[in-house]
């Protein structure tokens, strides 16, 4: 027994975590799909260019033969109504949904837990304006908000500020880059507001101990406690609630794509691949099932990593 | 609790003002007007126009003249379906909405309570596994994606139910089904985190050691308790059920207001926006203040300040 003790590591809260994780077949589940989902967006389409030769944007040569081709072993989903092959489209629209997803995450993390932290940590009346306003934005129905938001100014009306960004980040400033820019921010503009409070929660019970009285007491400015010492130790709340929000930020950038007002033509997401789809349903039904299912896949494995990962880094709201 | 009311009411006004700034900010802010098109309009048309519609003042008296009129409840005239009152549009197209809306809300409620209270009941067994995996399922599709699938397989397939037609109960179904599911998901994982949390609470055993019979347990004294975070979520559902309107209309060709808001905004048509915005708005703060006043029913430890 006491040779055991001896031997065995201290172990770490994150070595903890990734423990039970583990233990978690649902979550492992999760993680694998998302892991091979992640692996194939990203080298899948030169994988499917160098086996049968098609790219996302291929068109066929042989003319409207190709068209709405079912499922086969030349096409393994099929051709979607121009006769490109579906599965190298789901592959690049995998790309571009998850792009969305987790670039839109990160702006929202960014503004919500800078917000949150400072309003927790300076608190007072400080905390009580900006939080207030955090309730004011809560109670607007953020999804309209969004949809006059990208309809007045995606497409030619795009803000200079993201074309700049489109052209010298993204490589091309032509529209469709564009708007794929602008539903970052869009996105992240209406998803930060329950990372806010997550934060302001954190930081409400962490600013009292003593690790933050040494930094003050050694010198280090109200800036530095906060974004050194502060953030760093919300970290396992704000990665679950990350995790969370990539699915949902997928599923609005997917709705607002079927409405066309996201992704825009020459680039496609699921959303838009889906919305095509529809076009077809009752006669080439694979053009909505392919993107459909991929897409209700990766957001199945996000959730089932997202509840594993809340109940492994913070055993206390356990769902028993 | 009456003053509680009486603030909250009071609070609604203003926040409503803000958000249809925001919005007519949005509105005005980009570029283009709701009749600029493909083809240069004559310059004295232009201006005559702009004189109609008062954009010839500068921009502060238009958003006084603006907010002045909504704030008598006057949204004016859509400026896209000449000589309609937005208050006619809104009326006429929101029954539709409402129906569907409350209908598939009332689905969820009823699917998600039961599933989740047994899931509950019957932790770790094969049924909690089941309808939780479901549940998940039900959070990950896209109800644009379920929605045409049940049209495949119930319509084109079947030939049971029709892919689009209003009226009637069978072409309710559908529409109805597909805008439940994701609230049913939602509801049934909230209603079992609740119901096992207090199904673990003192209360609960001190009921159970009075001798009370497992039914009046359960639904006197746990599901009151279990319900809260149900309850809690109703606000945002509500919001969230606005986008799934919009979906399931568009899918299913239903003439609800999330069609009518969705043509609004593509036609520029700046009085129909900021009315749907504004009548959306004032709904769900007033159903948000609604279900706060239910907290002091289900949960007497619950007090208002």
């Amino acid at each position: 027994m006491s040779e055991e003790v001896s031997t065995q590591k201290p172990t770490s809260l994150w070595r903890d975590a990734w423990r039970r994780l583990l233990k978690n077949k649902l979550a492992v589940f999760g993680l694998c799909v998302l892991v091979f989902m992640v692996v194939a967006v990203i080298v899948g389409p030169y994988i499917v260019k160098a086996a049968t030769g098609f790219s996302y944007d291929t068109m066929p040569t042989d003319g409207n033969l190709a068209r709405s081709m079912p499922p086969s072993l030349q096409h393994p989903m099929g051709t979607d109504d121009a006769g490109r092959d579906l599965l190298a489209r789901v592959l690049q629209g995998g790309r571009i949904s998850l792009m969305v997803g987790i670039i839109s995450t990160l702006v929202s993390l960014l503004i919500g837990v800078s917000y949150g932290a400072i309003a927790g940590y300076l608190g007072g009346f400080i905390d009580n304006v900006m939080m207030r306003i955090v309730d004011i934005f809560y109670s607007i129905p953020y999804i309209l908000i969004v949809i006059v938001l990208l309809a007045v100014f995606g497409g030619p009306s795009t803000p200079e500020w993201i074309k700049w960004l489109s052209t010298n980040i993204g490589g091309a400033g032509n529209q469709g880059l564009s708007q794929i820019f602008l539903l970052f921010f869009a996105l992240g503009l209406v998803s930060w507001l329950t990372m806010a409070r997550v934060v302001r929660g954190q930081v409400l019970t962490l600013k009292n101990q003593e690790f933050v009285l040494a930094a003050k007491a050694t010198g280090v400015s109200t800036f530095g406690i906060i974004f050194r010492h502060l953030i760093p130790n919300t970290l396992g709340p704000v990665i679950v609630y990350a995790t969370l929000t990539i699915p949902s930020v997928m599923l609005t950038e997917a709705f607002l794509s079927f409405l066309g007002l996201g992704v825009q033509p020459p680039y496609a997401s699921w959303g838009s691949l889906a919305a095509d789809g529809i076009k077809n349903l009752a006669i080439f039904p694979w053009q909505l099932i392919a993107p459909g299912v991929t897409m209700a896949l990766t957001l199945f494995s996000l959730n089932f990593l997202g509840d594993g990962l809340r109940d492994a880094l913070d055993p206390q709201t356990r769902k028993f | 609790m009456l003053s509680f009311i009486i603030r909250r009411t009071l609070i609604i006004i203003p926040m409503a003002l803000i958000v249809v700034t925001l919005t007519w900010g949005l509105v005005r802010l980009a570029p283009g007007n709701f009749y600029t098109g493909e083809k240069k309009l004559p310059a004295a048309i232009e201006a005559n126009i702009k004189k109609k519609y008062g954009l010839d003042q500068p921009w502060y008296t238009q958003y006084g003249m603006m907010m002045s009129n909504i704030i008598r409840g006057d949204f004016g005239d859509s400026v896209k379906y000449q000589g309609q009152s937005v208050n006619e549009i809104i009326t006429r197209h929101l029954p539709y909405s409402a129906t569907i809306g409350i209908l598939g809300y009332l689905l969820a409620l009823l699917i998600g309570l039961s599933a989740g209270t047994f899931a509950a009941l019957k932790q770790n067994s094969s049924f909690d596994y089941g309808s939780m995996s479901l549940a998940m399922l039900g959070l990950s599709v896209p109800n644009f994606v379920l929605g045409p699938l049940l049209v495949l397989v119930f319509s084109f397939w079947l030939y049971w139910l029709p892919p689009a037609r209003w009226g009637g109960i069978a072409g309710l179904i559908l529409p109805v089904c597909t805008l439940a599911a994701i609230y049913a998901a939602y509801i049934a994982r909230l209603t079992r985190a609740g119901m096992l949390e207090v199904l673990r609470s003192d209360y609960i055993r001190t009921a159970r050691a009075k001798g009370l019979d497992e039914k009046t347990v359960l639904f006197r004294h746990a599901l009151r308790g279990g319900l809260v975070p149900v309850l809690s979520f109703t606000g945002p559902a509500l919001a969230a059920l606005l986008a799934g309107t919009v979906v399931v209309e568009k899918v299913f060709a239903i003439p609800g207001l999330g069609n009518i808001f969705i043509q609004s905004v593509f036609n520029r048509d700046e009085p129909l926006i900021l009315g749907i915005v504004a009548f959306l708005s004032i709904l769900i703060m007033v159903f948000n203040l609604i279900v706060d006043v239910c907290y002091g029913f289900l949960d007497p430890r619950i007090r208002y300040e």
